[in-house]
């Protein structure tokens, strides 16, 4: 008997139980799968205006498309974004890569503080840091108004850098230094060694690296908006402006291409992921 | 030997490259001149001005407010949907995972600009204006929900299964067992996924200057948070005077969190060693 009530418990908790995810179901669902459903929708109509009657109506149209592939400022912001942050992502590596190597090496570094201590400056206000870094840099003479690139590019790295040390740090900590000495003993010379073993030991940790600074650094805004005065457009930037003029299709379809970007860069590291697990025989 | 030093030199190099900008606006609070790089005498009159700024102490209390107000409910949310996942069928569950990675992957400004969209299509619809404190605490919890899912769900991977069987046995109602067993078990991951979402809300610009309104916390004017406030004075000019000597507050409270940090590291590193011997 008590068994049996206790097995019939058992059967309504296990129904309940699954039920408990329901809130955050019906979260996600508003307000991360309905919203991009509405940005497809916004991208792909248009609102017009009916001469006639001067009344505006909404109608399905490929306008936005058009505004955004005719437009060359539009092409021109996806092409300086891509540009930064390409070459964001290219100094984050160089800087990150050897550092993450000197941090995880036990014969250089026996202390674990230092690793917090990279992290800590995201703690600090992220806005309050960019404006640090802009007067910073002005004093410097290294202002917006005369190197916007330069400045902009120095902002993205100084924010971006704690991304690209933890998954580097965090695979550097798995490499395998016997293979290294190996190599070592194999007759290899450094630079061999490096390329080699160690890179394709930290493919992982890169790719990561590359994802976290990336698509971050096209589609952000205040750091450009604020090192560069305003000179420099990102994708991020002008998702904004599109917000500040209430072009609500425009901006979603830049919106839309940004998620685009997105997943494929998604399924790229992913690719590259599973390749790792299989075995790196093609390293 | 050599490694050893041009590796120590190079990241303390680096460390002190990260912290520049920070350090410098903190020497610089320490005198009242508007620019930094100028010096016009030693003196502390920007701690005492920062706690009387009224502008800057709203903007901190609804920073620190809508940061725990929406951690909490992400929390519950996030943590109670983990939960529901772990005993959902496979098929359920991997579709929870799968949606819980949008956000996660999403550019920040996409996130705030389809919620934008969505709020703003809502708001054609019922004829009405939707921005408000309400839709800025959505907007919050969109970014910080899924990482409380992510925290929560190892842990319940991790935890013996039978635990809970084991209290149903010995006579515990089901509900009693789930307090009792299953959020004792997570807690780690629930504490961790609320400190993940208090930060991310803390930091954010985008979400906020998209979604946010007048109303409930502001009255006529839209909701300020730290963020907003800033960015809204570093567009016009140099950092205010007031906000260098939050900076030092701020500094030191991460200082400290890094401290305690190390300490509870060492004393779990420790309790390892304990139980090893």
């Amino acid at each position: 008997m008590q068994s049996k009530t206790s097995a019939k418990a058992k059967r309504f908790f296990a129904l309940q139980r699954k039920y408990l995810s329901i809130p955050y179901i019906v979260f996600l669902i508003l307000f991360i799968i309905v919203p991009i459903l509405i940005i497809v929708y916004y991208a792909f109509t248009y609102e017009y205006v009916d001469e006639a009657t001067n009344i505006t109506y909404i109608k399905v149209s490929g306008q936005a498309f058009l505004n955004f592939f005719t437009e060359w400022s539009k092409i021109n912001v996806l092409i300086v974004s891509l540009f930064i942050a390409l070459i964001t992502t290219v100094i984050c590596l160089l800087i990150g890569f050897p550092l993450a190597y000197f941090l995880a090496d036990k014969k250089v570094n026996k202390n674990a503080v230092l690793i917090t201590l990279f992290i800590a400056p995201m703690w600090i206000n992220f806005v309050l840091r960019t404006g640090a870094t802009r007067d910073l840099l002005t004093w410097m003479g290294i202002n917006g108004g005369t190197h916007p690139y330069l400045a902009t590019i120095i902002g993205m790295v100084q924010n971006y850098l704690p991304f690209v040390i933890l998954p580097l740090y965090t695979t550097m900590m798995k490499l395998d230094r016997s293979q290294v000495e190996a190599a070592k003993d194999l007759g290899a010379n450094g630079v061999q060694v490096f390329f080699k073993n160690i890179i394709p030991q930290a493919v992982p940790g890169i790719v990561s690296a590359c994802l976290m600074t990336f698509m971050p650094t096209m589609s952000s805004y205040v750091i450009s908006d604020t090192l560069s005065e305003g000179k420099i457009t990102l994708f991020g930037n002008y998702i904004e402006l599109e917000f500040t003029n209430k072009a609500w299709h425009d901006g979603s379809f830049m919106a839309l291409v940004m998620l685009i970007l997105i997943a494929v860069t998604m399924v790229i590291s992913q690719r590259f992921s599973k390749d790792e697990k299989k075995g790196g025989g093609s390293w | 030997m050599v490694k050893k030093i041009i590796g120590q030199c190079y990241i303390w190099v680096l460390l002190i490259l990260m912290y520049l900008p920070v350090l410098v606006l903190i020497a610089f609070s320490f005198t009242e001149a508007t620019n930094v790089g100028e010096w016009s005498g030693f003196t502390f009159d920007l701690y005492p001005r920062l706690f009387q700024s009224t502008e800057i102490m709203v903007a901190l209390g609804n920073t620190i407010l809508i940061a725990l107000i929406s951690a909490a409910l992400a929390t519950i949310i996030g943590s109670l949907g983990a939960v529901g996942a772990y005993y959902s069928k496979r098929r359920m569950r991997n579709a929870i995972d799968l949606a819980t990675q949008i956000p996660v992957v999403n550019a920040e400004i996409v996130v705030a600009f389809s919620l934008t969209v969505l709020f703003v299509f809502l708001g054609n619809l019922v004829n009405a204006y939707m921005f408000s404190f309400w839709t800025l605490l959505i907007g919050h919890m969109c970014l910080s929900v899924p990482f409380v899912y992510i925290s929560v769900k190892p842990k319940l991977q991790q935890m013996d299964p039978s635990l809970y069987e084991a209290a149903l046995d010995l006579g515990c109602s089901p509900t009693k067992a789930l307090g009792k067993v299953i959020v004792p078990e997570i807690m780690p991951g629930i504490f961790s996924g609320f400190l993940l979402a208090v930060t991310l809300s803390l930091d954010d610009f985008i979400v906020t200057a998209f979604t946010r309104g007048n109303g409930l916390l502001s009255g006529e004017k839209k909701i300020e948070t730290l963020s907003t406030l800033v960015q809204a004075k570093i567009k016009k000019g140099p950092i205010p005077l007031e906000m260098r000597s939050l900076t030092t507050i701020i500094f030191l409270l991460v200082v400290l969190a890094v401290i305690g940090i190390t300490i509870y590291r060492t004393y779990q590193a420790k309790k390892v060693e304990r139980r090893a011997f």
